[in-house]
């Protein structure tokens, strides 16, 4: 039924293993920001999970997800519902949605940054997007993120200069909350997959991607993670994935999303 | 009834100082020849609340801007605008930086005369550690904690729209209005600049009825301005104008807004500034963009 592919590349690999992040989700609308996470979303739709909902980026719910990328003049989206802006809190701030966005900085809480950097609050020394809906997607529904380039730059040392998101910080919990409350999943990076389930909530390696060391991913985080007993290695994708891949993305922007666009499985 | 007015005539009735809601989304359907009419003014000290593209930027690099209530301010395919990052850069501009929804809520709150309204977004971010004006209250009906968001009341909404009537009904052809009509909801005076002047029979098919999001006693002032919008899109008139909106970017790093604002705004009427866009027809030739 599924052939485990022999020669993908490292960005395939991590849009399958974002994909198996919507299996069990059920009925929930997937939002993914960036071209890997939207590939991914989109690859689970057509997969493993039907019940997803996706939107257009614009103003429509689709029955399928569109290609990414430029489209054919006489193409036709499938419109499901019209969903503006501001009909998207409706839906979300119910809980039913599960994002994967790329954050700039994650911190040892889980804590999420795209706002500014550097300086100070009322001067940074890099100004970003500002937190967007961060705030309210990290209390409302399930989150999980992908980054590119793993190193401390991003898994910073102290807190995030802009804590954009709600994570497992002590001294942060509002009242009357509990971490149960906080559906923060996984984060892919080039490295691997981890999440955040690890003793008191610390980021844990879930699993390696092929040829990568534990050593490597302790030397480019920028804060301790836990290592558990046993580690997996990120499931390959299969032929029947790369397949739907190649449809959802004919025009290959999956290639041009991590530098020098690496095999999955290191020489 | 007729509500018509050129865009010298509202920007005589904006006011230094004045909190000024923004429509549109980043680089969708902004009023932009009203952002340059001002930029042409002598206006400042303006208190702007905005889901940002190059009116924030714009705004901000001329130095009008006072205090900013953002959520973010993004150009979508160029990410990050260059002018309001070199604002923020700059430590001078004071800001307000709350999550999108608390955004809508707070014009919500405003439009409903409600005080606040009770959310949990924005517990456990700095968005409640770097906005001490907003408060984090107890519940009457449970033990959790809230965010009060604040109404956000606007003195003014300037909004670009598809057709509208003389009397101020306003019609949003385009697949989304954003949060226009909470803009509107929230402001004591609306001024409108509309791609089109139709006679009010044109709403009288029900489907085009439903594409009516506020009712006319909202709409104080409709300026005619076809093209208006750019160099952001108004769908499904016209797509952004990329090459455009790239000169601009550029301009932050080579010249600087000056050149930008000599080259294209500065004393030019917007039948001029069109024409050294490439005119009217021009503009309604951008293709709309893909997501």
């Amino acid at each position: 039924m599924s052939t485990p592919a022999s020669d993908y590349s490292l960005a395939e690999l991590m849009i399958c293993a974002n994909a198996a992040a919507y299996e069990r989700d059920g009925e929930v609308l997937v939002t993914g920001i960036g071209v890997l996470q939207r590939i991914a979303a989109s690859l689970a739709m057509l997969t493993t999970n039907p019940g997803i909902m996706m939107t257009d980026s614009e103003a429509w719910i689709l029955s399928t997800p569109n290609p990414v990328g430029k489209r054919p003049d006489d193409f036709v989206q499938m419109n499901e519902n019209w969903m503006g802006f501001s009909r998207i809190f409706d839906n979300v701030w119910s809980g039913r949605r599960h994002l994967t966005g790329g954050p700039t900085q994650i911190d040892r809480f889980g804590q999420a940054n795209i706002s500014a950097m550097g300086g100070d609050y009322q001067k940074p020394k890099v100004q970003m997007l500002g937190v967007r809906g961060f705030p309210g997607n990290s209390i409302c529904h399930a989150n999980s993120y992908m980054v590119p380039a793993h190193g401390p730059r991003v898994f910073i040392e102290g807190e995030c200069d802009v804590v954009c998101t709600i994570g497992f910080n002590p001294d942060r919990l509002p009242k009357g909350y509990s971490f149960d409350e906080i559906d923060l999943r996984c984060v892919y990076t080039n490295l691997g997959v981890f999440d955040f389930n690890g003793p008191n909530h610390q980021m844990q390696i879930v699993s390696l991607h092929p040829g990568v060391t534990v050593d490597e991913v302790v030397a480019n985080t920028g804060f301790e993670v836990h290592v558990p007993d046993t580690i997996a290695t990120t499931a390959a994708p299969t032929e029947e994935q790369l397949a739907v891949i190649r449809q959802i993305d004919p025009h290959n922007l999956r290639s041009k999303q991590l530098k020098d666009n690496p095999a999955g499985v290191r020489a | 009834m007729n509500k018509q007015m050129s865009l010298q005539e509202i920007v005589g009735q904006l006011r230094d100082g004045m909190t000024i809601g923004i429509g549109g989304w980043g680089p969708r359907r902004k009023p932009m020849a009203l952002i340059r009419a001002i930029l042409n003014s002598d206006l400042k000290d303006l208190t702007i609340v905005a889901y940002g593209g190059a009116d924030v930027g714009m705004l901000c690099a001329a130095g009008k801007v006072r205090k900013l209530v953002f959520a973010f301010v993004s150009l979508d395919f160029i990410p990050l605008e260059p002018y309001f990052r070199a604002a923020r850069q700059s430590g001078n501009l004071e800001v307000m930086e709350i999550d999108e929804g608390m955004m809508l809520l707070g014009l919500r709150a405003a439009a409903w005369g409600c005080p606040f309204i009770p959310t949990k977004v924005g517990l456990g971010t700095d968005v409640i550690k770097f906005n001490p004006d907003i408060k984090v209250i107890d519940s009457p009906y449970d033990d959790k904690e809230w965010v009060a968001m604040p109404a956000l009341k606007l003195d003014v909404a300037l909004v670009h729209v598809n057709r509208a009537d003389v009397r101020g009904v306003c019609q949003i052809t385009a697949p989304d209005h954003h949060m226009d009509d909470w803009f509107v909801r929230a402001a004591d005076k609306t001024f409108v600049t509309s791609e089109e002047i139709v006679e009010a029979e044109a709403f009288a098919d029900p489907a085009q009825a439903r594409l009516v999001f506020w009712e006319r006693n909202y709409t104080t002032g409709v300026a005619l301005v076809p093209g208006g919008a750019h160099p952001s899109s108004c769908s499904p008139d016209y797509g952004f104008d990329i090459p455009h909106f790239q000169e601009y970017n550029a301009s932050a790093k080579e010249g600087g807004f000056a050149a930008y604002f000599d080259k294209y705004i500065k004393g030019s009427s917007e039948d001029e500034y069109q024409a050294k866009v490439g005119g009217l027809d021009a503009i309604r030739k951008l293709p709309q963009p893909v997501y």
